[in-house]
């Protein structure tokens, strides 16, 4: 109390820093690119309650095999395992690919993507691959509720990388034609954010539906 | 003076995605750690999902398990979702989605195996309705 006194003498108007940082965080408008990457990630988010809706219907469908085949007959963990790979190696690239329009690096920045392109693609030809497969031996999506359920999760995350690669392609082009200007960046962090997002729900798909799916 | 503000708001407030460092080695660092946890834990849930070495009935729990902690790599390695003072506004939005996804799916998985287990077999049923 003697201290605080004593600070006020001296014609500290604060001494104990009490508002010091609320006036702060309070005054104004957060720049554009704490707002646009906010509203990103509020969207994200809502992307993955979707998803958990999708998840929700795979499980209660799981055993409604209508007589049909089980996961535990239809999965190939390799064919996961390679495509899990393919997903994970992209993230890290698309992170490479930030560091590089971090340093305004043209050239390192287009080849970290052009890599990341072509891993996703790698990962939709396989999934494509694998759905034909499934297609073929009549495990179609129409021949138990259980392969609906799979078609529509699996594919869904599938439509996610597809819309994926065009934005990657569109922010290659961006970069390319107008520099690592302002508005350019935030769309960068925008998408470097889909890109690690899409991956989460990977990781909560392989484990879901093909590990648990296979080991039941 | 609202130069010197802004400037102090830059430092409060992180965009999800936002990074501290930004020399090009740390981060690097960053994500090659990330990496490394992620293929490691991949690796891990794989492994034990086709092994007979572990008791067969924690296998789903170790599966989920991994998962989880996966998640958790991704979204502080790669997503920098961290627990710092300035990242309270993504912290707190990831907080709100998870409390729905759980709702959502605990929701289902509950109502829906309630409702399996009060209703008829189907055969007695098909029965009732001739």
């Amino acid at each position: 109390m003697a201290d605080t006194t004593l600070a006020f003498a001296h014609g500290d108007a604060d001494p104990l820093r009490l508002a010091g940082e609320s006036v702060v965080a309070h005054d104004g408008p957060a720049p554009k690119r704490i707002v646009t990457g906010y509203g990103f990630w509020i969207f994200l988010l809502s992307d993955i309650v979707m998803f958990s809706c999708f998840f929700a219907s795979y499980a209660v469908l799981v055993g409604q095999t209508a007589g049909g085949p089980r996961g535990s007959q239809l999965f190939d963990l390799k064919n996961v395992a390679v495509e899990t790979g393919c997903l994970l190696l992209s993230s890290f690239t698309c992170g490479l690919a930030s560091i590089a329009a971090g340093v305004r690096s043209q050239r390192w920045f287009q080849a970290a993507m052009a890599v990341t392109c072509v891993l996703g693609l790698a990962f939709l030809a396989l999934e494509g691959r694998e759905f034909s497969g499934l297609v073929a031996r009549g495990a179609g999506p129409t021949r138990s509720a259980f392969l609906s359920s799979f078609f529509a999760l699996v594919g869904c995350h599938g439509i996610h990388v597809s819309a994926g690669i065009l934005w990657l392609l569109t922010m290659m082009a961006q970069v390319f034609a107008k520099g690592f200007r302002a508005d350019v960046l935030r769309r960068l962090l925008c998408f470097a954010l889909f890109w690690h997002a899409l991956d989460i729900i990977w990781v909560a798909l392989f484990s879901v539906v093909y590990l648990l799916g296979s080991a039941v | 003076m609202s130069d010197q503000v802004q400037e102090m708001n830059n430092h409060l407030d992180v965009a999800p995605g936002d990074e501290d460092e930004a020399r090009v080695g740390p981060r690097l660092l960053g994500y090659v750690v990330g990496l490394g946890l992620a293929i490691l834990l991949t690796a891990t849930s794989f492994f034990v999902a086709g092994t007979d070495l572990v008791w067969q009935p924690s296998i789903p729990v170790a599966i989920i398990v991994l998962a989880i902690a996966q998640m958790g790599v991704h979204l502080v390695f790669f997503l920098h979702i961290t627990t710092g003072p300035d990242n309270t506004n993504n912290v707190l939005a990831l907080g709100f989605g998870l409390l729905i996804v759980f709702l959502v799916i605990g929701g289902s998985l509950w109502i829906m195996a309630n409702l399996n287990h009060n209703m008829l077999p189907m055969d007695q049923l098909m029965q009732m309705q001739r």
